[in-house]
């Protein structure tokens, strides 16, 4: 574990030094350059956005631990996002398609075991689907499903989202990047810029972010709203950031694995056709008529 | 078997004589792996393993990914979700069939350009060929209805839209619909025959890929000189071959190896970049998505669909002499097919005698434009139809039609091709020469 953990620091920082250079389009520098540090956010950002809009989005590069091949969630942060979801999301949003106990596995929140299991307590009920009775949540269950009706499920809202399309929309930055999901949703929630409006009996707010530019979920979160135990700053744009990654890690439980996976695959595979390309030459260079040397 | 003469299977013991005379299996076994290929296939060769090995892949996990997921529209996204989060390796397998799905169809392109440009579908290669664009013809309704199973926002409205398309043929049109539906409108009958006909045709798929190695196996492979095996002898015949085994199988596995290191790095560390996020949205009939887009693999024909609107002077000339049977819609339709079927017609299509590219000096030139053609449509398949995407989608259209119907046709009688080699075996030693393997000798003796 530790020297996995080893191989992909080094990897990671390799990646670093190369990531500026591979980046396609020019926006994209200075969210790299900005370390993991502070909020990361492009030069276009920094226009003021045009009041209400008319549909076209700002999407911040946000710079996340999980992103690019070798990139990994943040479990601190994870917890942190965990929180910011339960205290003020799920007072409207869901989580339907998410088993609680998955909060406990490897590559996600980890969660000690007894923690998740309180954490499945203090939710609200659920009827069983076996006795049609209510029941406290166990682990075993899912997060509830939506309070508002009008609030969507967030499970895979950071698959579903995609904040970048990169040069002439062919988004070959997603490599580095990931799809921008989580930097959607961050976008979104630090999007708000103020204005108000009465349409329909519905009252729609201001948000730089959303396609249209307006949105009807009012501002979710404000400064302070939510004490981390550590100590963590908790301001708007962190809480932004820490929810964002939580729910990328709803929308993928599984990246870390995966991302395992695709390295080992692709070592081995880089094996075994450097053996299949020595076994080849060898064999086709009596028919070439070529001296080889092995 | 007739063909390029060869060795054949000879059962030497007993048991070997007993089984041959009953089931000749390892000898059908045998004689397919050592078919004589042409040595001087080059890489655009190795397409065909890949497109083997992408078959069984993706039969492979299906199988898999089917013994988990639910064809009912209530429950097929979350049986989706399910694979992903709670079935053991879930994840890597939907993973790799939708990925799969891609690599399927990039190697596709590669192998029907390769056999465009180095004449694959001329004589005696045709049944070869129309075998060939029937699989692929199979391959796009199996994507096409597998990516409506996971029932997500793309998977319905692509499949409204493209069942809408036989809806738009005059008359029994919207019978055809209601057919294909199994109603009204995309629902939970859709889905379940989507289903088992997403089971079903791989199959098919599998025996006519069967029917399509027979067939080339009979007429040999096609090369890039384009120039037949010799067949007087054996003796003589070996002189332009080698082998399948081992010469082309390590070399196609050699192939093999790289793309699949490319195709796991897509699926380990960007498995969604050619995935629509739309389709992480559960189906929803009353919610239309801003832009209806198809996966990558059909855009260029989507490009052609969309191509001949009603202000295009061909489909008002057409619509006209129809009585006004034919409209935009269906002319775009008519398109759609058309462009593929003149691509199955190019056999007859093709005047030319010479069948390698290589040597057709005007000839290279438009292949390529119609390759740029077929990347500029897919581009602008996936662009909104305003602007200036639609002229662009048009000329292109217009290019494709172009060069079946006119260009190959035409070039054939007008084109004056440069000098074959006699045989393959002098092309081959042009490229490796004796005298350098001789020379290398002489300077580095102790070997």
């Amino acid at each position: 574990m530790i020297i996995k953990r080893i191989a992909l620091t080094a990897a990671l920082s390799m990646l670093a030094l190369a990531g500026p250079a591979a980046l396609t389009s020019p926006s994209w520098t200075a969210g790299a350059a900005l370390a993991a540090g502070e909020d990361a956010t492009t030069g276009d950002t920094a226009a003021p956005a045009e009041a209400g809009g008319h549909g076209a989005q700002h999407i911040k590069d946000v710079s996340f631990s999980f992103e690019g091949p070798f990139g990994v969630y943040d479990r601190n942060q994870l917890q942190r996002g965990l929180q910011v979801y339960t205290e003020v999301c799920s007072a409207c949003h869901g989580l339907r398609y998410v088993p609680i106990r998955t909060l406990g596995d490897a590559g996600g929140p980890e969660l000690p075991e007894k923690q998740v299991r309180a954490y499945a307590a203090n939710l609200p009920e659920i009827t069983d689907p076996e006795t049609g009775e209510d029941r406290p949540r166990k682990p075993s269950d899912h997060f509830p499903m939506h309070v508002d009706p009008k609030a969507p499920d967030l499970s895979l809202m950071a698959k579903a989202r995609a904040g970048f399309h990169g040069p002439i929309g062919l988004g070959i930055n997603q490599f580095l990047h990931g799809i921008g999901g989580p930097e959607y949703i961050y976008s979104v929630l630090t999007g708000f810029n103020g204005h108000e409006k009465t349409q329909a009996g519905v009252t729609l707010y201001g948000n730089d972010a959303f396609p249209g530019g307006w949105i009807s979920m009012p501002p979710p979160l404000s400064d302070g709203m939510v004490e981390f135990q550590d100590g963590s700053p908790n301001d708007v744009a962190h809480m932004a950031r820490d929810v964002s990654a939580f729910l990328m890690w709803a929308a993928e439980p599984k990246l870390e694995q995966r991302k395992h996976a695709g390295f080992v695959a692709v070592i081995f595979l880089g094996i075994l056709s450097v053996l299949l390309f020595l076994t080849n030459k060898k064999l086709w260079a009596p028919i070439k008529r070529k001296q080889v040397r092995l | 078997m007739s063909g390029i003469p060869h060795d054949h299977y000879e059962p030497k013991t007993g048991f070997e004589k007993w089984l041959h005379s009953r089931l000749p299996i390892v000898g059908l076994v045998y004689d397919t792996l050592m078919i004589p290929t042409p040595k001087n296939l080059n890489w655009m060769w190795i397409w065909g393993i890949v497109l083997a090995f992408c078959l069984v892949l993706q039969i492979a996990t299906g199988v898999v990914l089917a013994m988990h997921y639910t064809d009912n529209t209530q429950m097929a996204f979350a049986s989706v979700e399910h694979i992903m989060r709670d079935v053991n390796g879930g994840y890597m397998l939907r993973y790799l069939h939708a990925n799969g799905a891609s690599l399927f169809f990039f190697a596709v392109y590669m192998h029907i350009f390769r056999g465009l440009y180095y004449g694959s579908y001329k004589a005696p290669r045709e049944v070869t060929w129309i075998i060939g664009m029937l699989i692929y013809l199979l391959m796009m309704g199996t994507a096409f209805m597998g990516y409506v199973l996971p029932w997500g926002q793309m998977s319905f409205w692509g499949a409204t839209v493209i069942t809408g398309l036989f809806g738009a043929i005059p008359g029994i049109g919207p019978d055809i619909q209601t057919w294909l539906l199994g109603g009204p409108a995309v629902e939970n009958a859709t889905l379940n025959r989507f289903f088992s006909l997403h089971y079903l045709l791989p199959f098919v798929i599998a025996a006519l890929v069967a029917v399509h190695i027979w067939a080339f196996h009979t007429t040999g492979n096609n090369n890039p000189t384009g120039v037949e095996v010799r067949r007087e002898s054996k003796a003589v015949a070996d002189r332009d071959t080698v082998p399948f085994w081992p010469y082309y199988v390590i070399k196609d596995l050699f192939a093999l190896a790289v793309i699949l290191m490319v195709f796991f790095a897509i699926v380990g560390f960007m498995p969604n970049y050619l995935g629509h996020p739309d389709n992480y949205t559960e189906a929803n009939p009353l919610a239309t998505p801003a832009h209806i887009v198809p996966e990558w693999y059909f855009l260029p024909f989507y490009a052609i669909l969309r191509a001949f609107t009603s202000d295009v002077w061909v489909v008002q000339l057409v619509h006209f002499l129809s009585f006004g049977i034919i409209d935009a819609k269906f002319f775009g339709v008519i398109a759609m097919f058309g462009s593929i079927l003149v691509m199955a017609l190019a056999p007859w299509l093709d005047t030319s005698s010479v069948r390698s590219g290589k040597y057709r000096p005007s000839f290279k030139w438009w292949f390529w434009i119609l390759v740029v053609d077929f990347v500029v449509l897919m581009w602008v398949g996936a662009m909104p139809p305003e602007g200036i995407y639609p002229y662009i989608s048009l000329i292109g259209a217009t290019y494709w039609f172009f060069y079946f119907l006119i260009l190959l046709p035409l070039l054939g009688v007008i084109e004056r091709p440069l000098p074959l080699p006699s045989t393959i075996e002098e092309d081959f030693d042009h490229h490796y020469p004796a005298e350098d393997a001789n020379a290398a000798d002489a300077a580095q003796p102790a070997e």
